[in-house]
């Protein structure tokens, strides 16, 4: 498999020469949130207070890792179910996110929303946490320590890989797969 | 009468949620290479090639597999002639906490469904208890994640949709849940009893080995054909492999209904038994 090398923040002009199917490896800055943190992020936005990042031209993984041990900042740290964060996610791409890594199809509403505000989708690999934890450099958590697992993480990661699932010109491997054209 | 110890329990419980959460079961292993042996199309292929690593760096270095590392289902199979000193739950939900701490494993589980504050120890886990002849107890952890747990469904049939009924029920499980549940799944169907009785058959079934005896192994295969021919694939990315394995167990049932459930297991279904 041939990966196209992605460096974060994104770009819109990185995000717009993305192709649904494209394999990428993934380097630098992702901030980790889940269920409970979308919840507090998208309340926060509605109370207008600031997120526990700048948002612009950032990308969000959907994952809540294992504790890290033996020298490793995280264990076990593959993505969760993306669906979950749809109803949240619309209010996000708005404030600039440009990227998310999960795993699973996403609502067509936040299918749109990517194609008008520009950013991408990434599916990384469900259930492969263990060689995933192995590509991230540093860990730190930056918001709602309380949610422990939950919590707003920053990793950095180099050759996290990843495949395009859906990018901003129409392009859906998932939704293409209900067409029967895989 | 034998008697069994509370903190035996409680050992033999976090050993168990040890290996099962960083050991993938032999039988899971197999079918994964023989899936990757058979899949034709390469980046289905790819994903398989990962989840083998996967699996060989996590057991190496006693990582979990997934980070979700479950609510964790307990099935104890108590001889009826052992006596168990100590409170049986307390003793399992102990094991729990130990092993999921020792394992440096990801606490997944909220006190209140509506509260959601996580109890930073797993616990409690989801405890079935059976009566059986004997003396001795077989405790099976089976750490489960809920990716896929979250796309199980249970249906009361009529009697006369009869067999097509359950294969159009389960094919429609399936599809619904495309990628969510980490396909290559393991799909668990429990036919028959009644409603409550039909789901916990489900579990029963993908908590047994791929290939164990089952009352239809014609219809395991039917689904298991028909449901690889929906090329959802690896991840729900498309390929010809969507379920490594089809597991049925049934039960008698009332003259009116026709119960059926569907547990969905991800690729890294886990489980681990031991034996007091």
């Amino acid at each position: 498999m041939e990966f196209k090398v992605l460096k974060t923040p994104l770009t819109t002009e990185v995000v717009r020469s993305l192709r649904a199917g494209d394999f990428v490896a993934l380097y630098g800055v992702v901030y980790t949130a889940r269920d409970a943190a979308h919840r507090r992020m998208v309340q926060a936005i509605a109370s207008g207070e600031p997120l526990p990042f700048d948002p612009a031209g950032q990308v969000i993984y959907y994952t809540g890792p294992c504790p890290g041990f033996n020298h490793h900042p995280v264990g076990s740290c593959g993505p969760t179910t993306s669906g979950r964060m749809d109803g949240y996610t619309v209010e996000l791409l708005k404030l600039g996110i440009k990227g998310m890594i999960g795993k699973g199809e996403r609502s067509a509403e936040v299918r749109a929303a990517m194609q008008e505000c520009q950013a991408v989708y990434l599916a990384t690999i469900g259930g492969a946490g263990a060689y995933l934890s192995r590509k991230v450099l540093r860990a730190e958590i930056v918001a709602y320590p309380d949610l422990g697992p939950e919590a707003v993480m920053k990793l950095e990661v180099a050759d996290f890989p990843c495949i395009v699932a859906t990018d901003v010109h129409g392009g859906n491997l998932y939704r293409d797969q209900d067409k029967g054209a895989i | 009468m034998r008697i069994i110890q509370a903190e035996d329990i409680t050992r033999a419980v976090a050993t168990a949620v040890i290996e099962a959460n960083t050991v993938l079961p032999p039988d899971i292993c197999q079918a994964l290479k023989q899936a990757y042996e058979k899949e034709r199309m390469p980046r289905a292929r790819y994903l398989l090639q990962v989840l083998l690593e996967n699996a060989e760096i996590a057991k190496k270095e006693g990582l979990a597999l997934c980070q979700d590392t479950g609510m964790t289902v307990v099935d104890i199979m108590i001889g009826q002639e052992v006596h168990i000193t100590g409170d049986l739950r307390e003793a399992v939900n102990e094991g729990i906490r130990v092993g999921y701490h020792q394992g440096h494993f990801r606490a997944s589980v909220v006190k209140d469904p509506l509260i959601r504050v996580n109890t930073g120890d797993n616990t409690p886990c989801i405890m079935h208890t059976e009566i059986v002849p004997g003396d001795k107890m077989r405790i099976t952890v089976f750490p489960k994640g809920a990716g896929s747990e979250n796309m199980a469904r249970a249906a009361m049939l009529k009697p006369g949709a009869g067999e097509q009924g359950i294969i159009d029920f389960v094919l429609e499980t399936v599809e619904i849940a495309g990628g969510n549940p980490c396909p290559p799944l393991v799909v668990g169907v429990g036919i028959g009893g009644n409603m409550e009785l039909a789901c916990y058959l489900a579990k029963k079934a993908i908590m047994k080995p791929l290939g164990a005896s089952s009352p239809y192994p014609e219809l395991q295969r039917k689904l298991l054909e028909s449901i690889n021919k929906t090329g959802i694939g690896p991840q729900g990315l498309g390929g010809d492999t969507t379920a490594l394995g089809v597991n049925i167990e049934s039960y008698p049932t009332h003259i009116a209904s026709l119960p059926v459930a569907v547990n969905l297991g991800c690729h890294s279904t886990r489980r681990c038994t031991l034996e007091l």
